[in-house]
Order: C-alpha cells, then structure tokens, then sequence
C-alpha cells in the first residue's frame, strides 16, 4: 500500500471524527426536545406541520409507535408505487418516458420506502424528473428519518425506567427531517453543484461530439444535485443515474468523491455519540463507534490492498499494473478511493457505488459481501445501523454476562427472556431469508439467466443481490440482471422483510426495556464501555455471520480467489 | 441429609446408561428443541443408510455417521441422566426418613388430660395437634406449641448433634421424620400429607418439579435460533452444491447424510445436550452445601444479587462479646485488676465471664481457683443491680456496667475516677463494652468487652466486593459500636439499632433503587423482611413463618453460607456461558474439516482450506462427528461440577473465561479432530 | 382502537403529503433556482460549446477512435461506447473470460497501432471504466499514447508531451484522487494546434 493510500484513509477518518461530537451532539438535542440552532426557522414550520396533521405530541407506547410507523411506511410504499406507474401522465417528464412496470415499480417503491434504494431501472432512462422528486427524493428523507425515529425510541427504552412511553413518532419524524436532514442536505447540494454536480429542470441535452461526422447525441440532465446529497446524507444511496456515484454528473471530482463519501459515514458515526449523550453515558457512545472503526479500518486497508493487486492472469503481459485493479473503476478517483468508498458504502446501508463492485477482486468482493451479512452494523443505515449494533450488544451482553455468573443487563436494564426472544428474531430473519432466496435462485432456470458472469462469480452475484436487499444496502453485483422479474419479487419481499421484521421486534424490545427498572452499576457489573467488551463484541459479529455465510461464501468468492490466484489444494 | 457423591459413581453410571436409551423416546427429547433436531437427523441418516444398504449401495461410510448421530443423541441423554441420577440418589436417602410413621394424636390443644389416638402419619391434616414423646418419630411437620425437647435432626441436616426444640420463640418449628430424643413436645401440624417440607425436597432433588428457568430459557430460545440458522445453512447448501457442481462440470453434489453430518456439527448440541445437566447440577451443589432451595429461579437469583444483608451476631461476629483487655486504674497494677477480675468472674458461667477467666489465665497466668477453696461467695447478676461479683473474706469485688458501678459506688460516699471513666468511653467508641471493677470502693480498673469479629471474614467481604456485591451489616447495637465492628469487619454499610421493621424498609428502599438483596433469617419477625427479599435464605433452625417466607432453606442454619449461596448461583450461569462459548467457538474448526472435504470433487482448489491436512473426505467428516459427540462426553464433568469461580472482578472473570473456552474452544477441535483422523487412519477405519 | 387507527392512517396520510410538497418540490426547485443562479454553468452540465452548438461536457468522455486522438478508457455503454444516454460498465468478475478476451483484445489493438512502442500499457487503458463516460486517463496512460498521436498528426512528440503537462491535473489538496487527463479537453487541444 503506497504512502497516498494511507493519507487519504487517514484525512477522511480525521475530517469524519471531528463531525461526530458537534453532529452528534446537536442531533441529541433535536430528539429529546431542547431548543438548538435552527429554532427561528423551524418551529412555526413545524407548528403548522403538527397542527394540519392534528398531531398532540403525546407519548405513544411501542405499539402505537410501531403501529404509526407502518402506516406511515404503508402509504409511502402505494405513492411511490403509484407516481412511478403514472408518470406519463403527470408533469416533469420532459422525455415522455411511460409507466415502469408493475414489478419493477413494487421493487422500487419497496426499496425506496425502506432506505434500501436497490435499482432495478436505469434511472436515465426510465424515470421522470417529477418521479425522481415527488417520490424517490421524498422517500431518501423519509425513510431516512424512520430508521433514526426507531433508533431514538430504541434509546428512550434504553435510558428510561419504569414507564410505557417511548416518544411521539410523528415529532421524531418532523424534527429528523426539518432539523438535521433537510438544512444539511441543503447545504450539501449547493456544494456539490458548485463542483459541477447538475442541477436543472432542462430536457435532456443535445448534442455533437468532437470527432468529425459524429452523430448527434443526447446527454441526461436533471435535479441531480439535490437527490445526491441526500442519497448519501440518509444512506440510500439511489442513484440519479444508472451508473450512481461512477458517473461524472453525480461526482465530478476528488473533492465531490471525499465530501459523498463522508456524508455516507457521517450521520450513522454521529450517532453513535449521540446515543452516548441520551443515555447519558457517553463512553457506553465512543465503545460502539470504536468497535466500529476496528472493523471498518481494517477492511478498508485490506480492501485497497486487495484492488491494487495485479491480474495474475495479465502479469505475463506487457502491462502496467501499477494502479491495480481498474476494471468498472474511474480514473479521477482511483482503485484506492474506490475502494474506500465501497467499504463506506456497504458498512452502512448506503449502497451508492463509485466503481463496479461486480468487478471488484474476489477477496475485495468478499469484504463488501461480509460487511453486509454482518448486519449492516458496523455504521450501518441512519438509525438502523445502530439499532442493530445495540442488537449485537445485547446478544454479547447475553453470552458475556453468563460467563461473569450474573443475569445480563445493558446499560442496567436486565436482558431476560422477553428481550432474548426478540433478539434472536430479529438476528434470525437476515441470514435465514439471504440463504434461502440465494439458493431458490441457484436452481432456478429464469433466475440463472439474469446472470453476469459464469461460475462461481455467478453465485456471488446471487448472493450479492440478496445480501444487499434483505440488509437494505441497495448496491449490487450490477452484472446480475436486476430487472428480471424474479429478482425484482423475491427482492422486493426480501427489502421488506429485512426492514420491518427487524423493526418490529426492535420497537418491541424498546418498549420492554423501557418498563423496567433501572439496575445500579456495581463492580458485578460487566463494563460495556471497555476495549475488551468491544473485542468480544466484534468476535460475536463476526463469528455469527461467518458461521452462517461461511459455506457459500466458499463457493462463492473464497473459491474464485483460490482458483484465480492459483491455489490448487495439497 | 446431603450425601456425598463421587463424580464416577458406579452405580450411577450403570443406572445413566440405562436411562440414556430410555430417553431416546421422541415424546422424552422433544423438551430439549435442540437435541430433538440431532434425534431427527439421526433418524434421517438412518433412513438414508437403510435405503442405501437395500440398493446395494456402499454402506461404510454412512454407517459410521449414522452410528455417531446416535452416539451424540445418548451421550447427552446420558449427560441429563447422570445429572438426575445424582438427583435421585439424594432424594432415595431422603425417602427413607419419609415411611409412615404412628402419630399419637390429640383430642384437644393441652397436653394434660388430652385422650390420645394412635393414628398413622398419613392421616394427619393441617391443624392436627400431635403428642410427640422420647423415642418418637415427629410424624409430620408442625410448630412446637407446648413442651421442651431434645431432636435429632441428622436425617435431614446430617448433623448428629441434637437440638433443641420449644415453643414459643424461634426454635418451635419441627420437621417429620426426626427423631425426638428426650422429654416431650405437643406438635400442632402444619403440611397436610405430600406437602412436608420432605416431600418437596424430593420432588425438587429428583428434578421431578423442574421447570426451566428465566436463563435458562432465555438461552434457549438463542441456541434454537442458531439451530434454526444452521440448518438453514445445510438445507441451503444443497442447492449451492448443484450449482457449483453445473457450473464446474466435475465434482458430484454433496450427500445427504453429509448435509446431516454437518448440522449436527454446528448445531450448538456440546451447550444443548448439556444444558439440563447443568441446572440440575447447580440443584444438586446447592444441596451438597445443604441448602434446599425452593426453586431453581431462586439459585439463579442468588448469582444476581449485589447486597447481602447480614446479621451482625452469628454471621459476622462469633455472637458473643469477649474480655480482649484490662486497663487499670491509676496507682493499680495490671496483675491486680486481673485477680480481681477473675475472681469476680470465676462463678460466672456466661460467656462473657468465662471469657474474662481465660484472658487473665492467659494473659497473667492466673489459675483458675475453685471459690469454694477461697471460701467466697458469688453474687450473681440481677437485673437490679446490674452487676455481679464475689464475696471473699475482707474483701468485696464487683463488676458492671459504668452507670452500674457508679450508682454503687455512690452509695459507699465514693465516686469513680475520671481516667478510668475516660478509657470507659474510649472502649464504647471502638465498639467494645466496659465493665468497671471495684473492690470495696476502691476502683480497680475496667475491663473491655468485644464482640470478637470471625476470622477471615474481612477477606471474604473484600471478595464480595470484589465481586460487585455490598454487605450491609445489620444490628440492635447503638450506631457507635455497630459503625466500630462494621469497620472492623470491612462491611460496607450498616443499620443501627435496627427492628425488623426497619429491615423491611431498607429492603424496600434498596430494590427501588434496582438492587437485588439477600437476607438471611430465623425469627417469626423476619418473616416480612425475608418475603420481601430476592433471595431469602432461612435458617432450618427457624420458626416456620420464616422457612415458608424464605426460598432458600440453610439446614445447617450457619449464616455465612449466604456468601456459598451466591457463588453457587454464579457458578450456574457460568457454566452455561462458558459451555455456550466453547459450542459456538467448535464451529469454525468443523467448517474447515467438513467444507473442503465436500467440495474439493467439485473445486479442488478449496482443498487448500483443508489447513488440518486431513486424510481423506470421508475421514475429515467422521472425525467432525466423532469429535462433535465425544466432546459431550468429555465436558460432562465440567457441567456437573460447574465452572470453577474466581474471586475477582466481572471484567476480568469475562477475561479469564473468554480465553478459556472462547479461544480453547477455538483451538480444542484443531488439535481434536487431526487426532481423531490420525487414529481412523492408522486403525484403517477409513 | 379503529377510530385511533382512522386517526393515525389519516395523520400518516396529510404527514407524507407535506413532506412530499417540502422535500419532493420545495427543496429541490430551491436548489435549483440557488444552483442556477450562482452556479449556472456547474449546474448547466459545464457544457463545452462551439458556435453557439454544444460539443459535448468536459465532465463526460467520448469516443475517439483514431490513431491521432488520445484514446480514452474503454466503454460499455448500451448500444454503443460512450453513450452519454445510457451510463454502464461491464461488471465483469475478474475470473470472467469475456474480460480476459477483451483485455487481450485491446492489448492488440493499442500495439498494433503503435508497434514500436514497447512499454508496458497502463492497465487503465485495458479496463473498462465505471460509469462508461469517464472523461480522463492518467497521465502515464496519455504519455504512452503520446509517440502514436504524434506519429499521426506529425508534430514532435515534446509538443504532445507538453499539451498533456499543460492538462494535467494533479490531485486535489495534494491527497485526493488521482492524477488525471482529461482526454476531451487534451484532443481539442490538439484539434487547436492546426
């Protein structure tokens, strides 16, 4: 790894760590209510939110709450579906295109209510501006502030005692978007069109190329901007364009690559401390966000070693291999950048790509596989990232406080059987319905013809595609076919039930906590806070998830490596 | 009653073979939902191996997995049977002091005059009242409500010494089947039959009444998920294999009976053959340390608790105050106050004076004399005057308390030195209690009384708190001495003159604020306090208000085995955490002896993961098994005995732990499985 | 219980119709009215026009085929390279043949037009890009190009190497991204030399 390499990890880990405290500390003060900067210009847009919603900012429990979230989620889901069915006929559409079809619309509306933002359409050439706007931009805040709401009732749980209440989900939501998404969308987009991200209502432009007699062609405009900036900010991740973050209108340049690639980290890092303050113990904050750089920065140093290694098969050739792994990456930004940023993109649920995953090394390939099968928790989605790092917690807690000979308890609320049932849900769902679909798909025919690429990277490809919907990542092994109506199905009912059935047992959790009391640390008590808990946190992630994917992961990416490098067995 | 057992009882052993086959009815494993799984993979392998052996098809190799899927379905069955039969053993003794035993029941409530009907033990209800004479068997549990007597309780407490049993007070509850061995008691029953406190123990030792607990169950739920994980992970690789072996052209696609193999593999079956086990087992410690616990809930709550309430006398202190020193008046040497002392107390049977008579032998060599030979006469204590002494010839020597001595010496026109009233007060400051000695009206000296705090219970409190644990030690001593002998004994906390009232309350107060306490306790006036306690233990010598409030029962009524209860209790959790580590930690060597040996056919490349070098497919996979069933074996000791306890912080005992069987069970199966292959291959089994 | 669900489905129901007026138009059309106003030609698509007729965007490539051009990176854009229309890559696993094939294919392609070059080929210039459009190559991939081009259009190879000096950029603060030409930028830069 060259000197660069470590320059460039090094200053985006430092500019995203000096974000954490501020971010995190405002955003603390957002959910439980205090006045904060933005006041004068949002209360009485909020005032007049809650007045024409009839809304009486009254606790709910973790019923009502749940219960309003999915109504809330339900209608999100028919409007987009909706809007991406009729946008021939409605405004915006200065390219005329027609309805997209019915089970590419189900996956979208699916993907897109969930934070998930998996593509089974080109966006160039298939949606309306007045679909990417009114439906995809307003699910990017939306779902992203669901995901945060659910968090913040998940910490109300945790940090109060005694009582059934767990906040309103209507404030939470308003005060998410109007409070911290929308002001730092805003400021984002503005940046990023100054650098030359798009942002216009124009029909697509024509044009004649510079090569004589060249045909006439026509490039893509649209509101790129103002959907990017919050794509990456909510970790959805759609793209404006097929080829996402890779295509030079949605990021120009170095600095448009590092500011979309911070704002993919910088909520989810942010929250960590967040969740440290409302609990009102920070350390409890600083552990998981370091148990999560422990594993982040590992994996993305192995990953840039691993997409600057040279193409055993092209070394005999007169080639320079010097800057690695090119294929499906951009010349502006690198194999190394491009490597960070797919390690960003897949810690958390992000999904946005600057460079094709697909054609990513194998053993690169297997890091961005395995950063998802572990839950999405290292950073993971706005919200949902950390809900399901306080799952892990409480499985750890679980395993770590029998072998200090004492009932488990987090942050001093006793883990028994109630919490355990949910828990093991919730953890149970991802594995169980990424390993089923991959292996209906592996010997399903119409599925098999979506395929890419042949052998072993084709199941990767499968697995790949699974693994993000069911984690509600979005990004893919884009050689797959994603808009054969098996992927869309099966992945539309995957996206869904790897965003709701987590929740449900989540919220519930929340609520259980929330009735009990709160214990009194003693020297009895197993620290949550110290390097060593968080070790034995990430050997929990990671040897969950490696007992559960470790068989396909073997006929997958494990075995491609060994072959393509030479690896032949004794 | 607690019998001891060796780990490898033969008899034990024979009868667990036994019961392990007879467990292997569906209707007995579906209880443990993770062993069921085993079962019904074994009964699929066998499926497979009959089909195979009626095709004609190669058998070998089928036939050593399917026979050690059996093997791992009875060595946990033989796991929980060990367990019960230890259960059991004790619950045999027990039985034996429960046969049916003549009563001599009474008409009416007073021991005089009362006709008497010889009636058998069976019949007796709650409310009976009973004559229990000399050489009788207490027919049934009861409460003293007229006479004195001497009980042998040795069937229940194994302790031979007998002890006495009146009415009234703390020491009026009787238990059936003990033997009174001197003058009478008029017992009125209070357990209808099948509801003694024996028949419980029974029940509860033979595990007959176990129900799982909170833990428990909560592990359980956890390791079914796994399971469930896991088998998605094998159904799922069929399908896989199929494809690699379609897209490779070469390779043939795995076998059931391996897809088998390797469920049973990584189901965590090591924790779940052996979870029963361990729960009976702490059951069975509890008993071994001769505490009866009502329920298992109330041993797991034991491991939970962080504030241990304790009486002062009995538990911290030997119980009874102890001469530790003589400090003499100004212009009197030490010698004299010591004779003086000891003479004033040579007739005093007390504690308190004996101790005075050993100190100034001891200290000053002063013999012991008869007060017949000195020709004196002993003055006992009265509750009026407040002191005792000794009359001898020409000389009259008292003892007493301050105020005491001082009324005396005001009536002989004399007053008590001010140095001796300073170092009175200097005594009551650090805990102790003074006693002024005269002679005439000439004051001597004082003598000071301690409670003399228990040898080595410093250090144990030091452990509890290195456990996490605060002691709060409680008494009816004024707040000075009681914050004396609470700093001498290294409590935490204390209660001054504490009521039982005042003892509830703090409970109360402790439990709002999320603590769980233990109290110990005997009288009808803790009763409320020990109800209100997670964890009450109750002496076996206490009345039966506090043994029904209490969910633990201490038959050897020693106050200290609070502190065994709670390591009893954390030993339990313990143990199925470290089992639970070991289990999941096995996996990772599994995955590398089964993976490469199914699908190197397909891609010899991953022949390269083989890292053990093992023989060949057929050996990697057998030995996985092998190594998977005997593995339960092996740590059937552990279970039984649980996992050893170290007095030391909760994140270094994770620490420990961890490294144990986290990382030993990471590296165990490596070591475990090479041997195992090594042994099928030089044997020429493979 | 009904008539709270009513009142929820209806809250739900006016709740995402406000967000979708303040996050679906408002935002959006402020962004770019603000985007227009102070960034009109970023905003626009940094149009490049000649004429009064629009060449292109310096942010995306195009294709050049000709010995006297700079070559870009290969594309696979639907239907033909460089279809600014339709972004894409190949998304070719490594272990893929069709990618093996199409390296050596290139491989060909670049020595053949410029036998006597015998320097390894930047790997870049083999590999497809990501999003097909990819404006830049990197200078080693220009200066291996630079004795073909100059070959072709007979000017001296110091001129190219000079024009691709002049197009160079380097990275961003010195740390970010990687050192690039922009191919579109550098071939007009030739075309101007005449």
């Amino acid at each position: 790894m060259t000197a660069i390499a470590l320059w460039q990890v090094t200053l985006y880990l430092l500019v995203l760590l000096l974000c954490v405290v501020p971010l995190g500390a405002y955003m603390a003060k957002v959910y439980q209510g205090q006045p904060c900067l933005l006041d004068s210009i949002n209360t009485p847009l909020e005032r007049m939110i809650y007045r024409l919603c009839g809304i009486q900012s009254q606790e709910m429990d973790w019923k009502q709450y749940l219960r309003a979230l999915l109504f809330f989620n339900i209608i999100g889901l028919f409007a987009v579906y909706a809007v991406s069915r009729l946008q021939y006929f409605l405004p915006l559409n200065p390219e005329e295109f027609s309805a997209i079809t019915p089970t590419i619309a189900f996956n979208t509306a699916a993907s897109f209510v969930s934070n998930t933002n998996w593509q089974a359409y080109a966006g160039e050439n298939a949606l309306s501006y007045f679909t990417q706007m009114s439906a995809l931009t307003v699910q990017n805040f939306l779902s992203a502030a669901t995901g945060m709401a659910v968090l913040v009732a998940l910490i109300r749980g945790l940090s109060r005692s005694e009582t059934t209440s767990l906040g309103n989900f209507w404030v939470d939501m308003t005060r998410g978007v109007l409070y911290i998404l929308l002001p730092l969308a805003f400021i984002f987009s503005l940046i990023l069109i100054s650098q030359g991200v798009i942002q216009n209502l124009k029909p697509y432009e024509k044009f004649t190329p510079i090569v004589n007699n060249a045909t006439e062609q026509i490039m893509p405009m649209g509101p790129v901007a103002s959907q990017v900036a919050i794509k990456q900010l909510g970790t959805n991740g759609g793209g404006f364009f097929n080829s996402n973050s890779a295509h030079p209108f949605e990021n120009p340049n170095p600095m448009t690559n590092f500011l979309e690639m911070l704002a993919i980290l910088l909520i989810p890092a942010a929250l960590c401390y967040m969740f440290g303050v409302m609990i009102n113990d920070k350390r409890q904050g600083w552990a998981l966000l370091a148990a999560m750089l422990c594993l982040f920065i590992p994996l993305v140093l192995g990953t840039i070693a691993f997409e600057n290694t040279a193409h055993p098969e092209l070394t005999q050739l007169n080639i320079d291999q010097s800057s690695g792994n090119m294929e499906g990456k951009e010349t502006r930004i690198g194999t190394t950048l491009s490597a960070l940023w797919a390690v960003a993109t897949t810690a958390t649920s992000n999904g946005s790509v600057n460079a094709m995953h697909d054609s990513f090394t194998p053993l690169g390939g297997l890091v961005l596989l395995g950063l998802m099968q572990i839950g999405e928790v290292v950073f993971g989605g706005v919200g949902s990232g950390l809900y399901g790092m306080v799952l892990m917690v409480i499985m750890t807690v679980f395993i770590a406080g029998l072998m200090v000979g004492r009932t488990p308890e987090y942050l001093g609320k006793k883990i028994e059987p109630y919490e355990m049932k949910m828990a093991s849900f919730a953890i149970l769902i991802m594995p169980i319905f990424v390993l089923l679909f991959t292996a209906i798909a592996a010997v399903t025919p119409s599925a098999l013809s979506a395929l890419g690429n042949p052998g072993s990277h084709g199941l990767s490809e499968i697995l790949y595609a699974f693994t993000s919907m069911l984690n509600n990542n979005g990004s893919a092994f884009a050689g797959l076919n994603s808009s054969n109506p098996f992927y869309t199905v099966l992945g539309g009912l995957g996206i869904l039930i790897g965003r709701y059935w987590i929740m449900i047992p989540i919220l519930a959790i929340a609520g259980s906590l929330a009735r009990k009391k709160t214990i009194p640390q003693t020297a009895g008590t197993l620290p949550t806070h110290n390097a060593f808990f968080v070790i034995l946190l990430l050997c929990v992630i990671i040897i969950i998830a490696a007992l559960t994917f470790f068989p396909v992961l073997g006929l997958g990416p494990i075995v491609e490596y060994l072959m393509l490098w030479g690896f032949h067995g004794h | 009653m607690a019998i001891k057992l060796s780990l490898w009882d033969r008899r034990l052993i024979l009868s667990a073979i036994q019961d392990a086959f007879i467990k292997l009815s569906p209707r007995l494993e579906f209880h443990n939902p993770i062993m069921f799984t085993v079962y019904i993979a074994a009964l699929f392998t066998t499926g497979l191996l009959i089909h195979a052996w009626i095709n004609g098809d190669p058998i070998s190799f089928n036939l050593g997995i399917t026979l050690w899927l059996w093997f791992t379905v009875l060595f946990a069955n033989f796991a929980e049977a060990m367990a019960e039969g230890r259960g059991k053993a004790q619950a045999t003794s027990l039985r034996k002091s429960r046969q049916e035993l003549p009563a001599k029941k009474m008409e009416s409530n007073t021991h005089t005059n009362a006709k008497i009907t010889i009636v058998s033990s069976a019949s007796l209800r709650k409310g009976d009242t009973v004559l229990v004479e000399a050489g009788d068997f207490i027919p049934s549990d009861g409460e003293v409500i007229e006479g004195i007597a001497f009980v042998n309780e040795s069937a229940i407490t194994g302790e031979s010494a007998p002890v006495i049993r009146e009415s009234g007070g703390d020491r009026s509850s009787v238990t059936g089947g003990t033997l009174v061995i001197s003058d009478w008691v008029v017992v009125r029953i209070s357990a209808d039959p099948g509801n003694t406190f024996l028949d419980h123990m029974i029940a509860l030792v033979e595990g007959a009444k176990r129900q799982k607990t909170p833990n428990e169950l909560a592990l359980t739920i956890l390791l079914t998920a796994l399971t469930l994980i896991f088998l998605t992970v094998c159904v799922t690789l069929l399908p896989f294999s199929i494809y690699s072996v379609n897209a490779q052209q070469s390779g043939h696609v795995v076998s059931l009976t391996v897809l088998c193999a390797l469920f049973v593999c990584l189901a965590p079956t090591t924790i779940g053959g052996l979870l029963s086990a361990i729960g009976i087992a702490g059951m069975d410690r509890m008993i071994q340390a001769n505490v009866i616990a009502t329920s298992g809930r109330a041993i797991e709550a034991a491991g939970d608790v962080d504030i241990l309430l304790l009486d002062k006398t009995g538990t911290i202190t030997l119980g009874n105050r102890q001469a530790t020193e003589f400090i003499p008046a100004p212009d009197v040497s030490i010698e004299t106050l010591a004779e003086a002392a000891q003479l004033a107390s040579l007739a005093d049977e007390t504690p308190e004076g004996r101790s005075i008579v050993i100190l100034a032998k001891e200290k000053y060599g002063l013999r012991g004399q008869e007060l017949s030979e000195l020709n004196a006469s002993f003055i006992p204590f009265t509750a009026q005057s407040r002191m005792s002494g000794a009359n001898l010839p020409h000389r009259q020597i008292r003892k007493g308390a301050v105020e005491a001595i001082e009324a005396y010496l005001r009536n002989l026109g004399a007053s008590l030195p001010d140095p001796v009233r300073s170092s009175a007060e200097t005594i009551s400051r650090g805990g102790g209690t003074a006693l002024v000695v005269t002679e005439g009206s000439t004051v001597l000296g004082v003598i000071c009384l301690k409670d003399i705090v228990k040898g080595g219970i410093r250090d144990r409190f030091l452990q509890l708190r290195h456990m996490g644990i605060k002691t709060i030690m409680v008494t009816g001593d004024n707040p000075l001495t009681a914050a004396a002998i609470a700093a001498e004994a290294g409590v935490d906390d204390f209660l001054a003159n504490a009521t039982p009232a005042d003892k509830l309350k703090l409970i109360r107060t402790l439990q709002t604020q999320g603590h769980l306490v233990a109290m110990t306790g005997d009288g009808t006036n803790d009763a409320p306090a020990l109800a209100q306690a997670d964890v009450a233990v109750a002496m076996n010598t206490g009345t039966q208000a506090a043994k029904e409030a209490g969910n633990l029962i201490d038959l050897d009524s020693n106050p200290t085995k609070l502190i065994e209860v709670v390591e009893i209790g954390k030993q339990l959790l313990m143990t199925r955490g470290a089992l639970t580590t070991f289990s999941i930690s096995n996996d990772i060597a599994k995955y590398f002896a089964i993976l490469p040996a199914t699908f190197a056919a397909t891609y010899p490349a991953l022949d390269t993961l083989n890292i053990m070098k093992l023989a060949t497919p057929e050996s990697a996979i057998l030995s996985a098994v092998i190594f998977n069933a005997l593995i339960i074996v092996f740590l059937i000791p552990l279970a039984l005995k649980g996992v050893s306890y170290q007095h030391v912080e909760a994140a270094r005992l994770l620490r420990n732990n961890v490294l144990i069987y986290g990382l030993g069970g990471l590296i165990v199966p490596f070591i475990g499985i090479k041997l195992i292959d090594y042994l099928l291959v030089s044997l020429g089994l493979v | 219980m009904y008539l709270a669900c009513f009142k929820q489905i209806r809250t739900a129901f006016i709740m995402l119709i406000l967000f979708t007026v303040l996050t679906g138009f408002i935002y959006p059309l402020i962004v770019t009215g603000l985007g227009q106003l102070l960034f009109p030609f970023q905003a626009g698509g940094s149009l490049i026009k000649e004429h009064g007729v629009t060449r292109g965007s310096s942010l995306l490539g195009q294709s050049f085929t000709q010995a006297s051009y700079f070559w870009p990176r290969p594309s696979h854009t639907a239907t033909f390279p460089y279809n600014a229309a339709s972004s894409g890559a190949s998304n070719f696993g490594l272990s893929n043949p069709n990618l093996l094939t199409a390296i050596h294919e290139r491989l060909v392609k670049y020595t053949q037009a410029d036998p006597a070059n015998k320097n390894p080929i930047p790997v870049e210039l083999l590999m497809g890009s990501g999003s097909g459009l990819d404006p830049d190559i990197s200078p080693k991939a220009a200066f291996y190009q630079a004795s073909r081009v100059a070959k072709a259009r007979g000017i001296s190879i110091e001129t190219v190497h000079t024009i691709i000096n002049q197009h160079t950029k380097n990275r961003t603060l010195f740390i970010l991204g990687e050192p690039r030409v922009n191919v579109l930028e550098l071939n007009i830069a030739l075309d101007a030399l005449k």
